[in-house]
């Protein structure tokens, strides 16, 4: 008896340490159906600016898993036109594409190939993931804000003309359309994913019909879903309580331009740009990019030394992995990316420290298990 | 009588010298600090009239909050006060009456309470008729983090200037067929370049070293391209002054994570009003924000931005710390820097004290209570 309990005393002592935070390995209950775990194809456009640093990071972290990915690279620039035609073939045929950054060049002239993309593939919801993350000091806790933000039409709609010189008018479009279509994809992602509650940002007490016809496609549709609570909230009283008390907040759907505002508050106060992942989804397609980029894709001096933040685009590519029903492997990456951050030894600039790109990779594919 | 027609020689001649709104009395003709205008203004035996519009709620006991404290710290002002009236005054479609306006047109500083807009139709809003009869263009808050009153930002010190008149709230909506909707955003170069001007000017005329326009040029690039050109325009005009441009949404970022990167903004219409709000919010919300309208011609009317709190009404427990500082601002545009910063200050050491707070700020004192520890604070 004593002996035994040596053994087993023994035993226990030489047991490797889990580390203090420590996944709880269990049993993977997802059944997929033979043949899913066949790779699957995957656009990829590294982009411009930061943009190639932190696909790369993506590629070498798939690597290391040995994710059933493999990514057909396509080479696309701010200042091109138009998105090329063979990157858009490919888009449609893979279905799912990720996405380093793309500048918008200032001025005239030419316009995104960020709004083009999303136009053209009707990726009509952009969702943002604004958390906080352990281990990251911000100045508030308890964040925890999905913005889902109208894609396509409103404020940027990009009809805009010169009524006589020195005066000109810009459109915003409204449809009932649209707006019942991200309220739904706005109800059903809260449904899906667990969420208690739904706010609606709105100025219609200013813009009575444009942002009013948005309520009531709204108010159409919490309707359907009795157990998700919906309010609505008026965007200055919204961005001012995001950064008094930004608790209250849940799931937020908005217009196109309230969403652009409050998806960068949101990022901010959680941590910042650098960690948010989020994508574009529309009925057919996903493009899956870091999640609020703050209109641009980093300076000359991030690039030069490397210091680029991958964790957006890691957490992004982990969101891509559930959409392609590869959870287990998106858990694994998820991990990682937190054991990192968790521990504080390597993170780039924007979150206070010092590493390189490539020393946060080696970190996470070292830390995957 | 002499000094009464000298004060209204140099009024006028500064009203027809400066481009459309200047907040200060022409400064080629005046020196900085012992401005002759000012002494002017302010010697004892003419003293400055000024309306005043309670408002509602908790305005009236706030209003007599601001005259007391005026009166302790002997500031030469007299107030002429207007009420909004009971009924709808055909000349102005609104409860404001056409007296009350002509009040702040011939005194051209004015203080507002905050006011309820009476629900029904037939009438505009109540600020939206002192916008359009008054022209007030500008919409200027300085937000600064009040020492002793903790929130998460502690070193905020920026001002931001919002385009009031056009923009996206040009009221142009129109239904085109049924579930489709379009909505005006009208920028002209006449409203944007007044608004510039004034923004560069206040920057000068306060010390103030960064001015960064807001926009977002990369998508709406003829609406916001007019507004960004019409500001780098007047930036020219002050070299001294650094000039930036700023995307909204890097613009909403930066400011939830490191504010002090920013010192005066100008903005458009509705990003004004979301920037202007987030920054009240960083610094302690509405309750404790001061605010000031600039109209055409060099009006200045200040008012408290929050709302009317019916339910606290009469019960002597609202915290007047918004109109005061509003009030404040109103003394600086009449270069009485003296008098305005004495009561600034015993406002801040009051707060920062913290023994005397009213119930927004987490304290137990009443209005009086308080107004009483600033007076004892002067």
């Amino acid at each position: 008896m004593a002996r035994k309990s040596v053994s087993v005393l023994r035993h226990l002592l030489t047991k490797p340490l889990t580390p203090a935070f420590a996944a709880q390995t269990r049993s993977v209950t997802y059944m997929p159906r033979p043949g899913d775990g066949a790779p699957r194809a995957v656009t990829l456009i590294p982009g411009d600016g930061i943009g190639p640093l932190v696909t790369n990071a993506v590629e070498q972290v798939m690597e290391a898993m040995h994710a059933p990915v493999y990514f057909e690279k396509f080479e696309v620039t701010g200042d091109m036109p138009r998105v090329p035609e063979e990157v858009m073939e490919s888009i449609r045929k893979n279905k799912v594409c990720l996405k380093g950054g793309l500048a918008t060049p200032m001025g005239g002239g030419v316009s995104s190939l960020n709004m083009q993309l999303r136009r053209d593939l009707d990726l009509y919801a952009s969702l943002v993931n604004c958390f906080n993350m352990r281990g990251l000091q911000t100045k508030h806790d308890n964040v925890d804000i999905v913005v889902i933000r109208e894609n396509t039409e409103g404020e940027y709609s990009g009809l805009e003309h010169e009524v006589i010189p020195g005066v000109v008018e810009s459109l915003k479009v409204i449809t009932k359309f649209c707006s019942e279509r991200i309220a739904k994809y706005a109800f059903e992602y809260a449904y899906l994913n667990n969420r208690k509650k739904v706010t609606a940002v709105h100025k219609a007490n200013i813009m009575k019909l444009a942002d009013g016809l948005f309520l009531e496609s709204c108010r159409e549709v919490a309707e359907n879903y009795s157990g998700i609570a919906y309010n609505e909230i008026i965007v200055d009283n919204c961005c001012m309580q995001l950064v008094s008390k930004p608790e209250q907040f849940d799931v937020m759907v908005t217009p196109n331009l309230y969403g652009n505002l409050v998806a960068n508050t949101a990022a901010g106060i959680a941590g910042g740009t650098g960690v948010m992942p989020g994508g574009n989804v529309g009925a057919d397609h996903a493009i899956f990019e870091q999640g609020a980029s703050a209109g641009n894709v980093g300076n000359q001096n991030m690039l030069n030394q490397k210091k680029a933040n991958p964790v957006a685009l890691l957490l992004s590519s982990a969101m891509m992995l559930r959409h392609l029903q590869f959870p287990s492997f998106s858990d694994r990456l998820e991990n990682a990316v937190e054991r990192v951050i968790l521990e504080g030894k390597f993170r780039t600039k924007d979150l206070g420290g010092h590493s390189t790109t490539q020393e946060v990779v080696d970190a996470v594919i070292a830390a995957l298990d | 009588m002499a000094s009464q027609l000298l004060r209204r020689l140099i009024g006028s001649r500064s009203t027809t010298r400066f481009l459309s709104g200047a907040a200060n009395p022409c400064p080629s003709l005046l020196s900085s600090s012992s401005s002759p205008a000012a002494r002017v203004f302010s010697s004892t035996s003419t003293p400055i009239t000024a309306t005043l519009f309670p408002g509602d709620g908790i305005g009236p006991e706030i209003a007599e909050s601001v005259k007391q404290i005026f009166r302790e710290a002997e500031v030469p002002i007299q107030w002429e006060e207007h009420y909004v009236g009971e009924q709808i005054d055909p000349r102005t479609q609104s409860f404001l009456t056409w007296e009350s306006l002509e009040s702040v047109r011939r005194n051209k500083v004015g203080l507002k309470g905050p006011m309820a807009t009476p629900i029904g139709k037939g009438h505009r809003s109540l600020n939206l008729t002192l916008r359009k009869e008054l022209n007030l263009y500008a919409n200027v808050r300085p937000c600064y983090s009040l020492p002793g009153y903790k929130t998460r930002y502690d070193d905020v010190d920026l001002v931001t200037i919002r385009e009031n008149t056009e923009g996206e709230y040009s009221g142009l909506e129109h239904q085109v067929v049924r579930g489709v909707v379009e909505s005006l955003k009208i920028i002209t170069r006449q409203a944007s370049l007044r608004v510039a001007e004034y923004a560069f000017h206040y920057a000068q005329a306060h010390g103030r070293k960064r001015v960064s326009a807001i926009h977002k040029a990369n998508i709406m690039q003829k609406t916001d391209g007019l507004f960004l050109k019409c500001c780098r325009e007047v930036a020219e005009k002050y070299p001294d002054i650094v000039y930036e441009e700023v995307v909204i949404d890097n613009c909403c970022m930066m400011l939830v994570k490191n504010p002090t990167l920013f010192d005066v903004l100008v903005m458009p219409n509705l990003y004004g009003d979301i920037i202007s709000d987030l920054c009240a919010g960083l610094i302690g919300g509405l309750g404790l924000t001061p605010s000031c309208n600039i109209g055409e011609g060099g009006i200045a009317l200040a008012e408290a931005v929050h709302g009317s709190a019916p339910d606290i009404a009469g019960k002597n427990l609202a915290n007047p710390t918004a109109l005061l500082l509003s009030a404040v601002t109103m003394l600086r545009h009449l270069e009485l820097h003296d008098k305005a910063d004495r009561i600034q200050d015993a406002i801040l050491k009051t707060i920062a004290e913290g023994k005397y707070r009213t119930a927004d700020l987490g304290g137990k004192s009443t209005t009086t209570d308080f107004t009483q520890a600033i007076i004892d604070h002067l």
